[in-house]
C-alpha cells in the first residue's frame, strides 16, 4: 500500500508517531482479543468493538492534556485505553470480573475512571452529548480550562437531545468539543437512510458552532483537528463540532452480520484507508522504524493484551454481597476539582 | 504450538450454531481479521474472523455441520514453521479444561438479602425533629423551600440552581425568588425550554465536582428528562462499582394543581419511589420541606424531591434554629391515635389530617403517620403504629395500580400480618387521566370523605 499523504501536516517527531502506532495496534489486538473471548462465552451481552476506528480515539488523545475530560457512547473500550486506563481492568469489566473497573457490575458499555477523567461509557444513544456539556459546564464554573471531548456516533447525531444540547453549549459557551464518530452506520442503517443532510458536522451552524470534517482514518489530521478544537475551546470560545469520517471493520455488536453492506465496501476500507497500516507506512517509509523494530511493537503489544485477557480470566467473579453495594452513596462523593 | 479454534458464541443467547462453509481450507495461511467461516447463529448467520495468524492445519468439522456446540473445537492453526504433523501431538495432549460459564451462576450464589431490610421486631420509636423548647416561626412552604435553598448557597460556593424562569422571573411558582439577586447569573441560571438537555447538563455537572438543584416547572414536563434521572443519575454510582455517584437535586411541583386537566396533573411519587439509587422526597409541611430539601442539597446522591403547589402558599410553624435539617427515611407523627393508623404523605396528608379530626368526634381516634421520604421509606413506623391500632387506610392522589398504598398494604401484610384486624384501603386518585370539568376533577381526586368513609369500614363502624 502506498503511503497516503496526511491531509495537515503537523510536527510529529518519530516517537510520536511510534506511539500512535501503538497505541492503535493495542486497541485492535484488545479489541480482537475481547471478540475471541466473546466467542468463548467469557463476555456475555452486548459487546461493540472499536475495529476500524482507532485513529478517532488516538489522535484526539494526543491532542488533548492533563485534566481534560472525555465521555462517550457503549463503543467505548477503544477510548479508555486511549486515555491510559489498564486493559487488565478493562477486560476484567469485559468478563464481569471483580478485577474490573466497575467491580464487573457495568460491563462493556458502562466503565469509569475519575483517574483517568474518563466519565463513561452510556448505553442510551445520546444520553452522553448532555452529560459531557455538563462536565464542560463544571468546569466552566469552576474557573479552569479544561475542556470536554464528548464522543458520539452519526446515529446519535439525529437524536433530539443533542441539539438542546448543541443550543445550551453555545448559548453558555461551554468548553466541550462535540466529537461525531461518523461511521456511517446507525447500526444497520446507512447515514444516506437516515440522515436528512450529509455533512454532519455543519448542523452546528444553526447555533453558531464552527464545525469541521475530518479525516478519520489518518490519525495525524486527526489529531490536528483536535489541536485546533481544544485551542479554541480553551480560548474561551465555546463548543466545537468535529465530524470525524470513519468506519468500522466489525458489526455494530457482537451478534450483528453486518448484511446491510458488502464483503467488498469492508474489504477496500480495509486495505485502502486502514489507519494503523497508514502509519506503519509513515514509519517504513521515514526510515523512522525498521519491520523488526515494528515487530517487536507487535509482540509487546500481544503480551499487554494476553495478559488482560489471562487477569480477565483469572479474575474471580464479584462477591455475592457486591450485588446491594454502591446502590446508595453513605459519604460524600470524592471531590474531582481541577 | 497449534492452537485450537473454538466455535464461537455469537450471540448473547448462542449455545450450538450451523458451521454454515469455510472460507478456508487446510493449508491456507490467514491473519487476523481474515473470515475464516460463515457459522448461522440461533439469531443470523455470521461471519467468523482470525484473531491470530497462521496456517490452517486442520479443519475439524465439515462445513455444514448442524448444532455445534459453543466451544467445540472446529479447526487447527499452526504457527510459523510448525507442519501438520505437530497437531496430533497438540491434540492428544488432555483436553483444555472447560471454560467457566460466567454467565450462569453456581446454585449456591442465592441472593443475598437486602442489608437494609428490617426483622419482624418492634422498631425504636422515633425523635422528635427538634429540641423541646425551640423558638418557632409562621412560614409558608414557599418560603421554606426558599429559605433552604438560600441558606445551602450561602454554605457551599458548588450549589447553583437551574431551571425555567428560575432567575430573571424569579420562578414561574416563585420558589426562586431574590436568589439571581443575591447569588448572581453564574449560580442562578435560567434555560431554555429543554428538560431533556438541561436535565442531562445537570447531571454531568454533578459527575464534574458541583452541586445541582435542577427545577422542574413542573414534574409532568419531567417525563422528557427522566432517562437522565434514571438512567444517568441514579444507576451510575451502582455501574461505576462505586467511583461515580450523582450529588443532584430534581425539584418542582408534582401531582394535580387546579383545573389544569390531564397533562399537568399527575403524581409521581410510586414512580420514582420504584427506583433503586435515587432518594425520594415528598414534603407536606413548611418545617419538613425546609429540612428535608437541606439534607437533599447535601446528599451525595440523585434527590427527586417532590412539592405540591396548593401546598405552597400553606403557613406552617419551623423551628428558629440555625440549621435545621432532617434525616431521609424517618416518618413524622402528626397525631397520636389508637383506633386506626392513616398513612400519607404531601398533599394527601391534608384529607388525612382533616379526617383524623372529623372522625375524632365521632369517637374513632385515629393516628396519623407522614411518610415524608418514599425512599428510603419508613416502614418502621407505619409497623409500629399499625402494631398498636391493628387497621391501617393509606391515603395519596396518584393512581391506585401499583401505588405506595399497595406497597405498604404489602409491607403490612409480611410484616404485621397477625396484628391485622381488617384489610388495609387505599384511598388513591380515581383511575383515570384528570379531568377538566371541576365537578369531574372533584371526582377524580381523593377526597376527606373518602378517608373518613376508608375509617369506618376497617374499624367496623
Amino acid at each position: 500500500m502506498a503511503p497516503r499523504k496526511s491531509a495537515a501536516k503537523p510536527n510529529v517527531s518519530a516517537e510520536d508517531l511510534k506511539q500512535y502506532y501503538r497505541d492503535m495496534l493495542l486497541i485492535r489486538r484488545f479489541e480482537e482479543k475481547a471478540g475471541q473471548l466473546y466467542g468463548m462465552g467469557l463476555i456475555g451481552g452486548f459487546c461493540h468493538l472499536y475495529i476500524g476506528q482507532e485513529a478517532v480515539v488516538v489522535g484526539l488523545e494526543a491532542a488533548a492534556e492533563e485534566g481534560d475530560r472525555r465521555i462517550t457512547t457503549y463503543r467505548d473500550h477503544g477510548h479508555m485505553l486511549a486515555c491510559g486506563m489498564d486493559p487488565n481492568g478493562v477486560m476484567a469489566e469485559l468478563t464481569g470480573r471483580a478485577g474490573g473497573y466497575s467491580k464487573g457490575k457495568g460491563g462493556s458499555m458502562h466503565m469509569f475512571s475519575t483517574e483517568k477523567r474518563f466519565y463513561g461509557g452510556h448505553g442510551i444513544v445520546g444520553a452522553n452529548v448532555p452529560l459531557g456539556a455538563g462536565l464542560a459546564f463544571a468546569d466552566k464554573y469552576l474557573g479552569n480550562d479544561r475542556v470536554t471531548f464528548t464522543y458520539f456516533g452519526d446515529g446519535a447525531a439525529n437524536q433530539g437531545q443533542v441539539y438542546e444540547t448543541f443550543n445550551m453549549a453555545a448559548l453558555w459557551q461551554l468548553p466541550v468539543i462535540f466529537v461525531i464518530e461518523n461511521n456511517q452506520y446507525a447500526m444497520g442503517t446507512s447515514q444516506k437512510r437516515s440522515t436528512s443532510t450529509p455533512d454532519i458536522y455543519t448542523r452546528g451552524e444553526a447555533f453558531g458552532i464552527p464545525g469541521e470534517a475530518v479525516d478519520g482514518m489518518d490519525v495525524l489530521a486527526v489529531k490536528a483537528a483536535g489541536e485546533k478544537a481544544v485551542a479554541h475551546c480553551r480560548a474561551g470560545k465555546g463548543p466545537y463540532i468535529l465530524e470525524i469520517k470513519t468506519y468500522r471493520y466489525r458489526g455494530h455488536s457482537m451478534s450483528d452480520p453486518a448484511k446491510y453492506r458488502t464483503r467488498e465496501e469492508v474489504q477496500k476500507m480495509r486495505e485502502e484507508k486502514d489507519a494503523i497500516e497508514h502509519v506503519r507506512e509513515l514509519l517504513i517509509a521515514g526510515g523512522h522504524a525498521s519491520e523488526d523494530d515494528l515487530k517487536a511493537i507487535d509482540k509487546e503489544i500481544k503480551d499487554v493484551v494476553n495478559k488482560a485477557a489471562e487477569f480477565a480470566k483469572e479474575s474471580p467473579e464479584p462477591a455475592v454481597e457486591e450485588l446491594w453495594t454502591d446502590i446508595i452513596a453513605e459519604t460524600a462523593p470524592q471531590e474531582i476539582q481541577a | 504450538m497449534a492452537t485450537e479454534i473454538l466455535m464461537p458464541a455469537l450471540s448473547p443467547t448462542m449455545e450450538e450454531g450451523t458451521l454454515a462453509k469455510w472460507l478456508v481450507k487446510e493449508g491456507d495461511s490467514v491473519k487476523a481479521g481474515d473470515i475464516l467461516a460463515e457459522i448461522e447463529t440461533d439469531k443470523a448467520t455470521m461471519e467468523f474472523e482470525a484473531v491470530d495468524e497462521g496456517t490452517v492445519g486442520r479443519i475439524l468439522v465439515a462445513e455444514g455441520s448442524e448444532g455445534v456446540k459453543v466451544n467445540t473445537p472446529i479447526a487447527v492453526l499452526l504457527e510459523e514453521g510448525e507442519s501438520a504433523e505437530d497437531i496430533d501431538t497438540a491434540s492428544s495432549a488432555p483436553a483444555p479444561e472447560p471454560e467457566p460459564q460466567p454467565a450462569k451462576a453456581p446454585a449456591e450464589a442465592k441472593a443475598p438479602t437486602a442489608p437494609a431490610s428490617s426483622s419482624g421486631q418492634v422498631p425504636p420509636t422515633a425523635e422528635p425533629d427538634w429540641p423541646e423548647g425551640t423558638e418557632m416561626q409562621k412560614m409558608t412552604v414557599r418560603e421554606a423551600l426558599n429559605a433552604a435553598m438560600a441558606e445551602e448557597m450561602r454554605r457551599d460556593e458548588t450549589v447553583f440552581i437551574m431551571g425555567e424562569e428560575v432567575a430573571e422571573y424569579q420562578g414561574a411558582y416563585k420558589i426562586t425568588q431574590n436568589l439571581l439577586d443575591e447569588f448572581g447569573a453564574k449560580r442562578v441560571i435560567d434555560t431554555p425550554i429543554t428538560e431533556h438537555g438541561f436535565a442531562g447538563i445537570g447531571v454531568g455537572a454533578s459527575w464534574g465536582g458541583l452541586r445541582p438543584i435542577v427545577e422542574f416547572m413542573t414534574w409532568n414536563f419531567a417525563m422528557q428528562a427522566i432517562d437522565q434521572i434514571i438512567n444517568s443519575a441514579a444507576k451510575t454510582l451502582y455501574m461505576s462499582g462505586g467511583q461515580m455517584g450523582s450529588p443532584i437535586v430534581f425539584r418542582g411541583p408534582n401531582g394535580a394543581a387546579a383545573r389544569v386537566a390531564a397533562q399537568h396533573s399527575q403524581d409521581y411519587a410510586a414512580w420514582y419511589a420504584q427506583v433503586p439509587g435515587l432518594r425520594v422526597v415528598q414534603p407536606y409541611s413548611a418545617a419538613c420541606a425546609k429540612g428535608l430539601l437541606k439534607t437533599a442539597i447535601r446528599d451525595p446522591n440523585p434527590v427527586v424531591f417532590l412539592e405540591n403547589e396548593i401546598l405552597y402558599g400553606k403557613s406552617f410553624e419551623v423551628p428558629r434554629l440555625d440549621d435545621f435539617t432532617i434525616p431521609f427515611g424517618k416518618a413524622k407523627i402528626w397525631r397520636e391515635g389508637t383506633d386506626v393508623t392513616i398513612v400519607s404523605f404531601g398533599i394527601g396528608m391534608t384529607y388525612a389530617l382533616e379526617a383524623a379530626e372529623q372522625l375524632a368526634g365521632d369517637g374513632i381516634s385515629a393516628e396519623v403517620v407522614d411518610l415524608r421520604t418514599l425512599r428510603p421509606m419508613d416502614t418502621d413506623t407505619v409497623i409500629r403504629s399499625v402494631m398498636k391500632t391493628n387497621r391501617c387506610v393509606t391515603v395519596e392522589e396518584g393512581w391506585p395500580v401499583a401505588s405506595i398504598g399497595n406497597h405498604i398494604s404489602a409491607v403490612l401484610m409480611q410484616r404485621a400480618f397477625d396484628y391485622l384486624d381488617a384489610p388495609v384501603i387505599n384511598c388513591t386518585g380515581k383511575d383515570v387521566p384528570m379531568p377538566y370539568a371541576a365537578n369531574l376533577e372533584k371526582l377524580a381526586l381523593t377526597s376527606t370523605e373518602e378517608v373518613m368513609d376508608a375509617v369506618r369500614q376497617v374499624t367496623y363502624r
